[in-house]
Parts: C-alpha cells; sequence; structure tokens
C-alpha cells in the first residue's frame, strides 16, 4: 500500500470535507468534527499499537487538551482555536513527558492497566473539584480563528475544516515518521528488545517518545472536541473512554495512517444511530461487535495477534 | 602497544553461584581468540560482562584504555564493542534484508531518527553490500524467522557489524548448524571482519573451529581461566585435556 | 485519638472489601495469565442477584438467619453460572492469544454483560439492607461500628486464609503453582490443565460475586458498580503483584488504610489514593511486591 497515496487521498478527502462542511446539515457536520477529532487520539493509540502497547488510558491526555481549552476559556477568556489546540498539545505533550518514564518501562498487561491508573487518578481530581464543576463539568463558547468570528450557523463548518487541516497535518507528521528508522522500531521493539538495545539504541527512549506522540494527538483531538461541543467534563477522563478509543483502534486496524479517521467516522455513525434507538443495548452491541472483530477479523488486529517470538 | 581489551580481576557471583573468579586478560588488535569450556564454565558470563549485560561483582574492563565496567549495552556498543548470540537474536517478522536494514538505520541515524526515511537509496545500497560480504544476499526476502539456523547466524553477525565495531564478540557462532556449514560460515564471517580490521573473540566447542581459526586460545574451567595460549598447546595442556576437551582427544581424528 | 482508631478499622474494613473483590482477579491472573476485566460483571451480578434475592427472601417473612445465605447463595450461584458460561463457552478457545488480546476479549464481555445487568434489573437501584441492619453495632474507643462491617473483615481472612492453606498445603494447590510457574511442562507432568483452569476461573468468578453480594447490604446497588469497581481490583493486583495471594492481602491493607486516613483526613484526594499509593510501589517494586521473578533471557 503506497503510502504517499494515501496522503494524497486524504489530501483529497480533508479539502472536501472541509468544503462540504458549508452545505450539509449540522448534525453530519458535528459527527464530521467529533469523529476526526477522536480519531486523532486513535491515530495516536496506533503509534502505541504497533509497538505491542495498548494504551487503555489515553482518555488521560483527551481530558487534558479538553480541560486545557476550557480552563483558559475560564480564566483568560481565550476563545481562538489555534491557541486552544496548541495549549491542549502543550499540556498533554507534558503529562505525557512526565508520565512517560515511569510507563515506558512497562509491557504488556502493566502497561495497559497502568495508562489507565493515570487517567483514573485525573478523573478522581476533576470529580473533587468543585471549582470545575465536579461530576458536571463546564461550558465554553464557541471558538474563534486568529481574530476571525464566524457566525452561529457556519461556526461549525468552519470548525470542521479547521480540524480537517489538523488532521491533515498530524497524518502526514506521523507517516514521516512511521517510515522512519523510528517508526521501524516499533516492529523490531516489539520482536526483539534485546536487540534493539545491542544495536545501541534506547528502547525505554524510543518507547517514550511514542509515548509523547500519543500523548500529543490525544491533547490535540480532546481540545477540538471542547470547542465543537462546548462542554468539558470529567467523563472525558474516565477509562470507558478510553476504551472507546480502544475499540475504534481494533475497528480501524493499524494498515495506514487514514484508517483511524475511516474508523472512527464508522463508529461515531453507528453510536449516534443506536443512542437514538437501542441506548440500553449500545454496550451489549460493542461488546458483541469487538468480539466477533477479534475472532474472526483479525485484519485489524494482525500486528497485536501474532504471537511474540520466544528467545529460547 | 596498548591492548584494546584489558580485562583486570574479574568475579561474577550469583547468589551461592560464582560463575567467575579472578578473570584477567589482556587482548591485542587483530587477534582472534577462542574460548573453550564445558557449558556453565563461564564463557557466555564473561561475553554477558564484557558486552554489558550483566555487571560483574568486582574487577575492572578497559576497552581502548576507557573503563567500561559495568556500562549498559547500549554504551558499549556505541564505544566499538558489539556481540553476536548464542540463539540468534533477529526481528523474527520482518525480512532478512530489513533487520540489516533496521540495524543501519540504528547506527547511521542518530538519537532522534524520526524525520529521514529508513529505506533510502544510501542505507538500501549499504545494506546489499553487507548481505554480500556475508554470503546471504539469497535469503534477503525470507522473514528471519523462516531461515535456517546457519543463516540466522549470520545475519544476528552481519547486525553485529553495521556499527563498525573494532572488537566483537561471537557467542558460539556454529552452535546448531550443521557440520557441513560450520567452517564454511566461520571462513566467511572471519574473512569479512578482517577485511573490516576487527579484532575477534569467539567462544567455541568445537576444537576443529578453534583449531582452525583462532590465533590464540582461552580455556574456562569453573568460572576461572585454566590456560591462555596459542591453540596447539591449549590442547595439548594436561588440565585442559583433563576438564574440558576429553583425553582421548586428538586433533585432526575425525574428518 | 478516636481519629486513629476510626482510620485504623475503616482501614481495615475497606482492606478487607478491597481484598475480597481483587483476590479472584489475581488468582485468575497468576494461574491462567488472563486478566478478565469482566470480573467487575461477576462483582455486579453477585451484587444485583443478593440485592434481588435479600428482597424477595424478606417480603415472605423467613427467618432472619436465612437471609446470609441467600446472599452466599447468590455468588455462588452467579460464580459458576457465569464462571462456566464465560470459560467454557470462550475463554477455552483463546488461551494461545497474546495476553492483552484476551484482555480485549474479556473487556467485550463486561460491555455486554453490564447492559445484560440492566436488561434484567433495570435502572433503578436495588436496596437490601436486611442482612446489614440485623446485626447492630458494636462500640470501639466509643465509636459506634457496624458489626456487619467487622464481619466482612472476619470473611476477608477466612477467605484469605482458606486460599494460602489450599495453594500451600494441598495436592491440588501444588498443581496450581507448577502451573503458575510452566504451563506446558505442567501439561507434561499429566496435571489436567484445561479443567483446573475451568475451576480456577469458576473459584475466581464465585469470589467476585461473593465481593459484590455482600456489598449489597450496604449500599444502593444501581448500574455502573462494575465498572467501578474492576479498576479498583485492578490497582491491588499491581501493587500487590500479579498472581500473589500474600501481595493482594498486603497491597489491600496498604490502601486500605492509606484509603481511610484519606477519608479523615484528606477528603479531597479520596477518590485515587489508591494509584498513588500504587505509582509508589511501583517506583520501587516495578513489578508489585510480590510480583513474578525475571528471568534471565540470554
Amino acid at each position: 500500500m503506497s503510502s504517499d497515496r494515501t496522503i494524497a487521498g486524504l489530501c483529497v478527502v480533508a479539502v472536501a470535507l472541509a468544503v462540504a462542511g458549508f452545505f450539509v446539515p449540522a448534525w453530519m457536520v458535528f459527527i464530521g468534527v467529533i469523529s476526526l477529532a477522536k480519531g486523532l487520539v486513535v491515530l495516536g493509540l496506533m503509534v502505541l499499537w504497533r509497538t505491542g502497547l495498548v494504551s487503555f488510558g489515553q482518555s488521560l491526555y483527551y481530558a487534558l487538551g479538553a480541560y486545557a481549552v476550557g480552563l483558559a476559556h475560564l480564566y483568560w477568556g481565550l476563545t481562538d482555536a489555534f491557541v486552544g489546540v496548541l495549549l491542549g498539545v502543550a499540556v498533554a505533550g507534558f503529562g505525557s513527558f512526565v508520565i512517560g518514564f515511569l510507563l515506558a518501562r512497562y509491557r504488556d498487561l502493566f502497561f495497559a492497566m497502568l495508562s489507565l491508573a493515570f487517567a483514573m487518578i485525573l478523573y478522581g481530581v476533576l470529580v473533587k473539584s468543585e471549582a470545575l464543576g465536579s461530576t458536571d463539568g463546564f461550558v465554553i463558547s464557541v471558538p474563534t480563528f486568529a481574530g476571525y468570528a464566524p457566525g452561529a450557523d457556519t461556526a461549525q463548518a468552519v470548525l470542521l475544516a479547521f480540524t480537517a487541516a489538523v488532521v491533515l497535518a498530524s497524518a502526514y507528521l506521523i507517516d514521516r515518521y512511521q517510515k522512519s528508522t523510528a517508526g521501524h522500531l516499533t516492529t523490531a521493539i516489539r520482536d526483539n528488545e534485546i536487540r534493539v538495545e545491542y544495536l545501541g539504541f534506547s528502547v525505554r527512549q524510543a518507547i517514550h517518545v511514542k509515548y509523547v506522540l500519543a500523548g500529543i494527538l490525544g491533547g490535540a483531538g480532546g481540545a477540538l472536541v471542547a470547542m465543537a461541543v462546548g462542554h468539558i467534563d470529567p467523563d472525558m477522563a474516565y477509562w470507558t473512554t478510553a476504551g472507546e478509543f480502544v475499540f475504534v483502534a481494533i475497528l480501524s486496524g493499524t494498515a495506514s495512517v487514514a484508517a483511524p479517521f475511516f474508523g472512527s467516522i464508522i463508529f461515531e455513525v453507528l453510536r449516534s444511530y443506536a443512542m437514538q434507538y437501542a441506548a440500553h443495548v449500545w454496550h451489549m452491541v460493542l461488546g458483541v461487535a469487538l468480539l466477533l472483530i477479534i475472532m474472526f477479523l483479525p485484519d485489524g488486529l494482525w500486528s497485536l495477534f501474532r504471537k511474540r517470538a520466544r528467545a529460547h | 602497544m596498548e591492548p584494546i581489551l584489558d580485562v583486570q580481576g574479574l568475579d561474577k557471583s550469583f547468589g551461592s553461584v560464582v560463575a567467575a573468579a579472578d578473570i584477567s586478560v589482556a587482548v591485542a588488535r587483530d587477534e582472534i581468540v577462542g574460548i573453550i569450556g564445558a557449558n556453565g564454565a563461564g564463557k557466555t558470563t564473561f561475553v554477558n560482562m564484557v558486552t554489558g549485560y550483566i555487571k560483574p561483582s568486582r574487577g575492572a574492563i578497559r576497552f581502548g584504555g576507557r573503563d567500561i565496567t559495568g556500562l549498559p549495552p547500549r554504551s558499549i556498543i556505541n564505544a566499538g564493542i558489539s556481540r553476536s548470540f548464542q540463539v540468534p537474536q533477529l526481528f523474527a517478522t520482518v525480512t532478512a534484508f530489513d533487520n540489516v536494514l533496521i540495524a543501519l538505520g540504528i547506527a547511521q541515524d542518530g538519537r532522534f531518527p524520526v524525520w529521514r526515511p529508513l529505506r533510502r537509496a544510501d542505507l538500501v545500497e549499504l545494506t546489499t553490500q553487507i548481505l554480500e560480504r556475508f554470503g546471504i544476499a539469497g535469503h534477503r526476502h525470507q522473514l528471519a524467522g523462516k531461515v535456517s539456523q546457519g543463516v540466522r547466524k549470520l545475519i544476528d553477525i552481519a547486525m553485529a557489524t553495521v556499527h563498525r565495531p573494532q572488537l566483537l564478540l561471537l557467542d558460539e557462532p556454529t552452535s546448531g548448524v550443521s557440520v557441513e556449514e560450520k567452517f564454511a560460515i566461520m571462513d566467511v564471517v572471519v574473512a569479512a571482519l578482517r577485511e573490516q580490521k576487527v579484532t575477534i573473540l569467539f567462544v567455541e566447542h568445537d576444537m576443529e573451529i578453534v583449531a582452525r581459526f583462532a590465533t590464540r586460545l582461552l580455556a574456562f574451567y569453573e568460572g576461572t581461566i585454566v590456560a591462555d595460549d596459542v591453540p596447539q598447546r591449549v590442547i595439548a595442556d594436561p588440565q585442559v585435556r583433563r576438564y574440558i576437551i576429553g583425553e582421548r582427544y586428538r586433533h585432526g581424528a575425525h574428518a | 485519638m478516636l481519629t486513629f482508631v476510626a482510620i485504623g478499622v475503616d482501614g481495615l474494613v475497606y482492606a478487607s472489601w478491597l481484598f475480597l473483590v481483587a483476590v479472584g482477579l489475581t488468582l485468575v491472573l497468576g494461574v491462567m495469565r488472563v486478566l478478565n476485566v469482566a470480573h467487575g460483571s461477576f462483582y455486579s451480578f453477585g451484587a444485583y442477584a443478593a440485592a434481588w434475592g435479600v428482597g424477595i427472601y424478606f417480603t415472605h417473612g423467613w427467618p432472619d438467619a436465612g437471609g446470609y445465605f441467600v446472599v452466599a447463595g447468590a455468588a455462588i450461584v452467579v460464580g459458576v453460572v457465569l464462571g462456566l458460561l464465560i470459560e467454557r463457552g470462550l475463554l477455552r478457545w483463546l488461551y494461545d492469544r497474546d495476553e492483552v488480546v484476551i484482555v480485549l476479549v474479556t473487556y467485550a464481555v463486561l460491555l455486554i454483560l453490564e447492559d445484560s445487568v440492566l436488561l434484567i434489573w433495570g435502572t433503578d437501584p436495588y436496596f437490601a439492607y436486611q442482612p446489614s441492619a440485623l446485626l447492630g453495632n458494636t462500640d470501639i474507643a466509643g465509636l459506634p461500628f457496624p458489626n456487619y462491617n467487622l464481619m466482612l473483615i472476619a470473611l476477608a481472612v477466612l477467605t484469605g486464609g482458606i486460599l494460602w492453606w489450599v495453594l500451600n498445603h494441598t495436592h491440588r494447590g501444588k498443581f496450581l503453582q507448577a502451573v503458575i510457574h510452566d504451563r506446558e511442562m505442567s501439561v507434561f507432568l499429566g496435571i489436567n490443565v484445561a479443567r483446573l483452569f475451568t475451576i480456577t476461573f469458576v473459584i475466581g468468578a464465585i469470589l467476585g460475586a461473593l465481593g459484590g453480594a455482600v456489598t449489597a447490604p450496604v449500599i444502593s446497588v444501581s448500574p455502573g458498580i462494575g465498572v467501578e469497581v474492576i479498576v479498583l481490583a485492578f490497582a491491588v493486583v499491581v501493587i500487590g503483584g500479579m498472581g500473589s495471594i500474600a501481595g493482594a492481602i498486603i497491597g489491600s491493607l496498604l490502601v486500605g488504610l492509606a484509603h481511610a486516613a484519606a477519608v479523615h483526613l484528606l477528603p479531597s484526594v479520596e477518590l485515587f489514593v489508591i494509584y498513588g499509593v500504587m505509582t509508589l510501589v511501583l517506583a520501587f517494586r516495578p513489578r508489585g511486591l510480590f510480583g513474578p521473578a525475571q528471568l534471565r533471557r540470554i
């Protein structure tokens, strides 16, 4: 699969989406923004996934990104989207940099459980914080774009175009990363960490970098969702939110940088229909779908399903 | 001339098990040093200590005058020492070509190799040369996990040379390989390494190989070095014959 | 001074609760290398079954003591039914897969079971206070403590004791330890690993359901309790070391006391003190207090 064509394809789709945003119904635009933004989080997950690391705690950075935007609005009256995303990225990046020191030492189950735990720590902090509205969260206003304040009816469409641009840039950067030596280290580390060390490269540093990349993407996604929804609450950090990102990652597979976004769109569309007609069995549907994919469609999951080569 | 590797008084215990006791040896450049000994005699422990996988309990290791005792494998590699493994440590789900290519990328692209594509003309060319030098270019598109043991060993050793080490430790380079291939592998490896002026230490159980390729022989027994001389004299040494190679051994006795 | 007594007793109670909830999880993890996310559903099913059963029981005016048998019975039924269903029906086809894949599978099962709770019992909360209220209170240093909570401590100690004795002093226990150390080798030694797995999983399920069942009389049983609990159980397992019963005991004690201290002295950290303890333990013992040893690889 030629990823040059993937990037070109993504370009076309991004532009198409951005333009279409001004002509299609509002609910479609909304789903577009949400799924692209959440797709960013899943893209970050994918970087870790190919190394054999499943993070059940990306909701931590997702929430950090959202709350960064929210707090900036609450205390500084900030509404600019560019600054918002940068802020979300900065906060999430810093968080993942710090936590990465601990997490990069772990693999497999421990990595998954620890990442989950950190998300729950943030959740606990947010719920107990009266200033931030506790479990209710708080509301922020419509974003502006470098001084340009779109009218109420075009705000979402402009945000969609903005999001599409962010997605395109991120996809390109991650694609370059994956083609570089560091990107190939995902497979190398997964296959044989000892060898990587004996080639002179620090596995821990490589994983740390990947973890920060995932954190940055999570923060960007969270910031964008906050601006799209206009409301921020602690559930964004809850581990089941992280579970949803994992589900979308499984759905999408790791074959290309475009995959997370298609998977995310499918997921969000399905979710909106399910919430309308079968809200009480949405999780059951998810669970069954997950089981079916794992058992019968390992294509999206091939990089994880390979039995680890043991050095006996 | 200063020895390239100077080991002084290395000790290593695992609890009550003494794996190494007062190991001292100085290796000069361009030597090819064979290491023999029964299983558990401390050969691999020695290699592990020199290459940083284990820290010695006591003693010092100097490489080119620099103290490298206790440094982690990463630093050892970057200092100019490399090693191959008794059980080849490869990236099994990736082709032979990519194994060497990735090794090259690590060697050449610095600490944050996140931008330049790995699969670029200069690295691809170099990889092909390396594969040809070790005689495995024909296997380049096969997955490393699926090739024969002999080819695996060669990939393993080829990857170890990518950093242009000055000193290379080979841990049983011909073990698990058929009798016909053993000599062929050693011929290829030693020729390739001599071409790059690499000093070689190799652990080996096969006395024919040792006699043919080593300029010097170290015999390990129960964690200590009991003989250190040219191969002919070590093989004739009574202690070595008693404890390691067998009293009845005669060089060249079998085909 | 009174605060210390309160922290001590509350800490022990919370520790006992944590232990009961987490021990089944760590047992299954240690023996089968399966991190069963659906363990949270054993808990919620156990709680709902117990609350529902107790509710029905007491409307009939039968002897009060029977209520406790209902609680225990609910745990056993839930554990056996769900445990067998999941292990025999699903997990046994997946043992050769990557352990993270199995986590995802059990996560899927959790999702399915949590909605099943809604379908079976609806969204309204259940109350089954009788088994707890009937026992009354005891005064310790002038502070009243519910006897039910003290009974919880006894139950946890009993459970831990039985498990420890079985693991270390019976044939079956030795087999379990063999399987923990080397599954393949155990098969070669003639141990019926498949049957051992089923039995272990069902026991883990019963223990999880028991955790929920004995909790039902002191909370309002409502949707989502399983999801909340599973993360706490994870943390205890991580602290104690995967598969270690002793670790689960000590881990529960550490967290229980830290949690009680937080509640009484610094309520704002109550919700995440468990993760704080976990991070601290991991900083000094990366594999948990009694985690498995690392083997030399080259």
